[in-house]
Order: structure tokens, then C-alpha cells, then sequence
């Protein structure tokens, strides 16, 4: 399955142009969003046989897409200093809400139990809440979420690649599962015993 | 005492690391006294197991 990516150009080619749009939408210019799409697809096809399903490998081809797209906002803010919508802020306020200052639970997001959870894995909208939460991480923790467990690299090949330290891919995947398992309880698995 | 936001963090990185027997005591203890977070720790089971068969699986 994962070889016939390379052999159905329809399929590259459609998915091309949704990222060329997407990025075009985002960085309005063209040159860079097609700079852009280029060097996340070239990136992301690299691991293109650690994945089953296409709906997969989209989401990861995207997460890629992400990362450079914020790479170049962040480069831009920084020459022009116009005040962005990036990461940073956003991240510190979602993540001090799930704990008080003394580092407990707050009593609105501390863990439900979860019924049956892998029950949910035969459930196409499950997957569907899945993509969503995925995509609802910030860029850098999305994209060292997926290295981590869709590509299954390990920590120093992962630090090296992004180059970030091994520290920091600690802190980075924390507050992506952190987030993520937030979200799955929000939109799927709410609604168990509190 | 570990805090709930150390116990979590540990158990991420528990995913990518060994972690030292003083770690792993600490949070034993944590997570024998709260509920919290022992369903955390199943929770973290759970999205690697998602994440592992969302790659597999064919739309």
C-alpha cells in the first residue's frame, strides 16, 4: 500500500494542491508557499513507508507543511515584528489550564475514566476526532508527536532532524499528549464517571 | 511528593527514556494515591495504541 503512493500520481498531485492552498492561505505568497510544499513533501515522503493508510500519511504530510509554514511566520515576525498568531502564547495559556499552581489537577480537567477505549478503534468517526485533535496541536508538537509515534524514530535521530535538544523533545511531547488526551476526552470519550 | 503535572511527565518520558529507580518510586507512590492519574497513566496506553493503528489503518 504505501509503495503505490509513489505509483498514483493523482493522488500526489491532489494532495499538492490542497497543501499549496493551505499554505498560500497562510503565508499569502505564493512563491513561499509553493518553497514551502516542496521541501515539506520532499521531508515527509522520506518516511512515506511508515504508513498504511493515506488519511495517515496526509495528516502527516500537513503536520510537516505546518512546521515550515510557522518556521517562516516566526522568521517573518522577527524581521518585521508584526504581532502573529504563533505558538508560544497560545501553548502557555491551553497548558496552565490543566493545572493549578501547584502543578494539581484543576478539578474541571483532571482525567475521566475512559470505557472500553480501543472499542472506539473499529469507529470511523472516532478516527475522524483523532485527525482532529492531531491537527489542533501546535506545529512543533505535532510534528515531533508524529515522528515519535507514527515514524517510530527515536529520541536522538528525532532531536537531530528538528534540532532541538533531547530536553526540549521531552517538554515538546509532554505537552503534546498532555493536549491530545485532553481533546480525546472533550470530543469522544466525555461522559465516563468523573 | 511528586505533583500531578510531574507525575504526567514522567510517564511521557517514561516513553522515551528509562527512568531512574528514584523516579520510578516516586511515581508509584503518585499514582497509588491518585486516581487522577492513574488514568492518565492508562490514557498515555491508549493514544500510542491510536496513534500506532491510525497509521495502519486503511481508509
Amino acid at each position: 500500500m504505501s509503495i503505490s503512493v509513489f505509483e498514483d500520481p493523482k493522488f500526489l498531485d491532489e494532495l499538492r494542491g490542497q497543501m499549496l492552498k493551505f499554505a498560500t492561505q497562510q503565508m499569502s505568497d505564493v512563491h513561499l508557499a509553493e518553497d514551502a510544499v516542496q521541501e515539506a513533501m520532499i521531508g515527509a515522503l522520506k518516511n512515506a513507508n511508515s504508513f498504511g493508510g493515506r488519511a495517515a500519511l496526509k495528516t502527516w504530510v500537513f503536520a510537516i507543511l505546518r512546521n515550515k509554514i510557522a518556521d517562516v511566520l516566526r522568521e517573518k515576525k522577527r524581521l518585521i515584528n508584526a504581532s502573529s498568531l504563533l505558538e508560544e502564547g497560545y501553548d502557555d495559556e491551553a497548558f496552565s489550564a490543566l493545572f493549578d499552581q501547584r502543578g494539581h489537577w484543576n478539578p474541571d480537567e483532571a482525567p475521566k475514566g475512559w470505557d472500553n477505549p480501543e472499542a472506539s478503534f473499529g469507529d470511523a468517526q472516532f478516527w475522524d476526532v483523532f485527525e482532529t485533535c492531531l491537527n489542533g496541536l501546535p506545529p512543533q508538537q505535532s510534528r515531533v508527536f508524529m515522528m515519535r509515534e507514527f515514524v517510530e524514530l527515536e529520541t536522538e535521530e528525532i532531536c537531530t532532524t528538528v534540532g532541538i535538544s533531547v530536553s526540549n523533545l521531552h517538554v515538546l511531547l509532554h505537552r503534546a499528549r498532555l493536549r491530545l488526551r485532553d481533546c480525546l476526552e472533550e470530543k469522544w470519550y466525555g461522559g465516563g464517571p468523573p | 511528593m511528586l505533583s500531578c503535572h510531574d507525575a504526567t511527565r514522567l510517564m511521557s518520558e517514561r516513553q522515551e527514556r528509562e527512568l531512574s529507580g528514584r523516579e520510578l518510586v516516586s511515581l508509584r507512590l503518585h499514582v497509588a494515591i491518585c486516581t487522577a492519574c492513574r488514568r492518565f497513566e492508562k490514557h498515555m496506553g491508549t493514544v500510542r495504541r491510536a496513534a500506532k493503528e491510525y497509521t495502519k489503518r486503511q481508509e
